[in-house]
């Protein structure tokens, strides 16, 4: 029985890290622009592999780093990171439904700490209940690709011409978009919802109140706002998979 | 007021790892308010959709450069590109316009 666990241990890490190779390679072009919001955050490149190995979030870190950089107050950068990886809360949630009952607390609480967008996304695809050992195999590889990622780009970021500079310093939004326009082209909802975000974020900006706000209270208040409205007017009613 | 950067990434740790940690070994049902779950399930497109724009055309040097990243990333997020796809052409698209402007 535990030679057989083993293997199958064995072979699950395998696949894991497998997949985890396309998923580090993205990671560490997006973390190395994170590294460039890092560094004008006053991080350097010990700090940075250590937050990014400890954080293991792309947007979460990214609105973290430009708190910093503003000199924000502990509350809001709590506050900013948790609202920035709420959406970890879900499916954190949605794991717990997927993982074995018998799984031990040491398995949860590390699966836990590697969920992120695209490592949550290859964990959920597989069938049956997931064995941790396919997300440590994943793990083996993107996450050490995250965090050398946001060393360099610390690093690098001071000798990279300015050009580069600005031109990496899009990866993060691109990588965003990549998450939120997909769902928006598949539900006429999500996009609405993703149209109303950007008109709001743009109209704040100048909205006389509303523009004196710290750009994480402003986060904060439009994210609670329009995800109130959009759940009050479209209850999402589909069993999240 | 100025922070100290260790106790600054101790708090997002702390909070990202509660965030993902609690649910995985608290919650052995599935959440039941409709409405809640609607609410969680809205967040991530809002924070992310707040959080690019304006900002993508503030990060550039010339804003013309991020507006277009915005627009041809959108169109190729749009018709399946990967996440590393898009995040390269968002690069490509604004070094290219700052070289012609």
């Amino acid at each position: 029985m535990e030679i057989v666990n083993k293997q199958t241990n064995k072979k699950a890490f395998k696949e894991g890290f497998r997949d985890g190779i396309p998923i580090g390679l993205g990671y560490f072009a997006v973390s190395f622009s994170l590294g460039i919001a890092a560094r004008n955050a006053g991080l350097n490149a010990l700090e940075g592999f250590i937050a990014s190995a400890l954080c293991n979030a792309s947007a979460g870190q990214y609105a973290g780093f430009a708190l910093i950089a503003a000199n924000a107050s502990y509350i809001e950068i709590a506050l900013v990171t948790l609202i920035a990886n709420a959406r970890y809360l879900l499916m954190s949630a949605a794991m717990s439904q997927r993982i074995s009952p018998k799984t031990g607390l040491l398995h949860r609480l590390i699966v836990g700490h590697y969920i992120t967008d695209e490592l949550f996304g290859i964990a959920i695809a597989k069938p049956g209940y997931l064995n941790p050992w396919y997300t440590y195999g994943a793990v083996a590889f993107a996450g050490p690709c995250w965090a050398t990622g946001t060393a360099l780009g610390i690093i690098a970021g001071n000798i990279l011409p300015l050009r580069v500079v600005s031109a990496l310093s899009v990866a993060l939004y691109g990588m965003f978009l990549a998450i939120i326009i997909p769902p928006a082209r598949q539900n006429k909802v999500i996009a609405f919802i993703v149209a109303l975000s950007f008109a709001c974020s743009f109209a704040a900006d100048y909205f006389p109140l509303i523009s004196q706000l710290s750009s994480g209270i402003k986060i904060i208040v439009l994210t609670v706002v329009l995800s109130t409205a959009a759940a009050l007017l479209f209850p999402h009613k589909e069993v999240e998979q | 007021m100025k922070g100290n950067i260790v106790i600054y990434i101790a708090i997002m740790f702390f909070v990202s790892f509660l965030i993902r940690v609690l649910p995985l070994t608290l919650i052995r049902k599935q959440i039941k308010s409709p409405f809640l779950k609607s609410f969680l399930y809205y967040v991530p497109y809002v924070t992310l959709a707040v959080m690019t724009f304006p900002a993508i055309i503030h990060a550039t040097k010339n804003p013309i450069a991020g507006a277009t990243a915005l627009v041809l990333g959108t169109i190729a997020s749009w018709i399946g590109a990967s996440l590393f796809q898009v995040a390269s052409i968002a690069c490509i698209v604004v070094f290219i316009v700052e070289l012609l402007i």
